[in-house]
């Protein structure tokens, strides 16, 4: 028998591209099916909010003006990453409580989601925009543009599939987010981190926090240079509590409640469009329809 | 003026790892609640506001002067920043925009920023923006002599705009990321206070690394020495690089313990400073509200 230690992993946070633990120094287990502790990992608190918050503002710049093209082939480069790493998802997704075939099938979904929404990079804007018809000498359409900053409390079922199911659009529409990982479910959400940090996502498009539901949703919802919450559980007081806060700066809201994140109909342009301002130009012209030649 | 002027070639050896040091640890003070907030006002109140660019407009320099005597509408019993900074060409509109408000208008003068110029532009210079009304003159030295060791003519070059300045006060810019070493930027400092300065002030601003906490400590500790020789108080002010409260706080710990409560007011130490004060005024804001702010909600300049 051999006499080696395993060497465990340390799963900690991910905030501009690095993995610090939380600044509060606080953690909390998590069991496997038996009830054994198979990992410890970050509460984290308002503090790290407050720091992947500044790393996703600061990253909105680069991350929004970057061609619709580019940032397709970087959630494809996500998904490539993703793929060659399906066996530890699978394995996490089993100390989670999964049976091998479900954990099995939820990565592939994951990974083919991704695919999806890189896609969708460069093709949702032609679907959502347009030329408007008006009454005057204008040239009149109106064009999306990403909100800004995303507060993300990822579902607390299916941590993997629902995580990437709200990620994905979020960036895909030029977006940057701050995630809030399951509370019980967490480990895959930052072997996750481990995978964007090595696809070539610029630090700070994604930040992802380990930590109470209870404890972080108050800031995720009431920090006034967040742009907008995205909430995935039917639990109306949290709901309330997001829309209240929410109103102290008109944050953009946006509740899936009851989703089936393992179906085909939790992927589709519209979650890219409900992270999206329009922009309407009105552009003034020479000529209206009835004019003739001059001569 | 002075009975004895020492030989600058012999100023104190600075022991650059004992100063950095030194300046981190003022960095791991703690200050909460009523302390932190009393400090944010005070930082607040030393803000020299600074515009200096070559695209300065009047607009511009007309809506700095009524941000530096609105900072923040919303919240009631601000203080006001301390000065305008400015190029001299934007001193009488500063002087008439700002009124009878209190708040200074300093103007950089003798070519700044290089001061790469004779000793009669930089005259002229001078007294151009001291007839514009300019209470305040930051001079820059000549960093090319000081590097060839012409050690007296940078001191007779500062003595001779501070006769032009009379009771204007004299802020002599070191650009310390021009002079290479610690042991330059005392002997920068003891020059400049002898020679006159009212103020040492570390940057143009137009240089990396502009103000940094061990460059500022080695002036705090020469204007000492010097208030100890001489018994005349000279005023200090870090400029450039400054533009986070928190970091403003940590030089108000460092001010209060190398030169202690006599130099914690606008008359002797300054922030030369665009970004500090909205970062600031977001910090304010937070402590009242609870909420962390948005640079969205703040005005611009």
């Amino acid at each position: 028998m051999s006499t080696r230690i395993n060497v465990l992993k340390t799963y900690k946070i991910y905030i501009n591209g690095q993995f610090p633990r939380t600044e509060s120094g606080r953690t909390y287990e998590i069991k496997n099916p038996k009830g054994e502790v198979a990992a410890n990992v970050c509460l984290s608190s308002r503090k790290d909010f407050r720091d992947a918050e500044v790393a996703a503002r600061t990253a909105f710049g680069g991350w929004s003006t970057r061609a619709a093209f580019n940032r397709g082939q970087i959630l494809y480069r996500i998904a490539e990453m993703l793929e060659g790493r399906k066996l530890q998802f699978v394995e996490e997704l089993m100390l989670h409580g999964s049976k091998k075939l479900q954990a099995e099938n939820e990565v592939e979904l994951a990974i083919d989601r991704l695919i999806y929404y890189s896609g969708w990079c460069d093709k949702y804007q032609q679907i959502f925009s347009s030329v408007n018809p008006v009454a005057s000498s204008h040239f009149n359409f109106s064009a999306l543009e990403p909100m800004g900053v995303v507060s993300i409390i990822a579902p607390q079922q299916n941590a993997l599939i629902g995580l990437v199911s709200l990620m994905a659009p979020v960036i895909a529409g030029g977006n940057t987010c701050v995630i809030l990982a399951s509370e019980t479910k967490p480990l895959s959400a930052v072997t996750f981190a481990e995978v964007l940090n090595s696809s070539d996502l610029p630090g700070g498009v994604v930040n992802i926090l380990t930590g109470k539901v209870s404890e972080l949703l108050p800031h995720f919802s009431n920090h006034m240079d967040v742009n907008a919450v995205c909430f995935a559980e039917d639990n109306a007081n949290d709901i309330k509590l997001i829309q209240e806060n929410a109103a102290l700066n008109v944050k953009r809201t946006a509740f899936y409640k009851n989703k089936n994140w393992m179906s085909e109909e939790a992927q589709s342009p519209y979650f890219i469009n409900d992270f999206q301002e329009v922009k309407t130009t009105w552009h003034p012209i020479e000529n209206i329809g009835g004019s003739k030649s001059g001569y | 003026m002075f009975d004895i002027i020492p030989d600058f070639t012999a100023t104190p050896k600075i022991d650059q790892v004992g100063v950095e040091e030194r300046a981190s640890r003022f960095t791991k003070r703690s200050l909460k609640g009523e302390t932190k907030l009393n400090g944010l006002m005070l930082a607040l109140n030393m803000i020299d506001l600074t515009t200096l660019e070559g695209k300065d407009t009047e607009g511009k320099v007309k809506q700095l002067c009524y941000k530096a005597m609105h900072l923040l509408d919303a919240y009631p019993g601000l203080p006001t920043v301390a000065a305008i900074c400015v190029y001299p060409s934007m001193v009488g509109i500063a002087k008439k925009a700002l009124g009878d408000s209190g708040i200074k208008v300093a103007s950089v003068a003798t070519a700044f920023p290089s001061g790469q110029s004779t000793l009669k532009v930089k005259k002229e210079d001078t007294r151009f923006a001291i007839a514009q009304g300019a209470d305040e003159i930051d001079m820059v030295i000549s960093r090319g002599k000081f590097h060839q060791g012409e050690y007296n003519f940078v001191y007779d070059e500062i003595a001779a705009i501070k006769e032009l300045c009379g009771e204007v006060r004299l802020k002599v810019i070191l650009e310390t990321g021009e002079l290479g070493s610690l042991d330059n930027v005392r002997r920068a400092s003891d020059i400049a206070m002898y020679a006159g300065a009212d103020f040492i002030k570390t940057s143009t601003g137009k240089i990396q690394p502009a103000a940094t906490m061990p460059v500022t400590l080695v002036m705090l500790e020469a204007i000492r020495d010097f208030y100890y020789k001489t018994g005349k108080k000279i005023a200090m002010k870090p400029a450039g690089g400054i533009s986070k409260a928190k970091l403003a706080l940590h030089y108000l710990v460092m001010l209060n313990e190398v030169l202690g409560e006599d130099w914690m007011n606008n008359e002797w130490f300054r922030f030369g400073a665009s970004s500090l004060a909205n970062d600031i005024l977001m910090q304010l804001m937070k402590q009242k509200t609870g909420l962390y702010q948005s640079g969205d909600y703040f005005s611009n300049d």
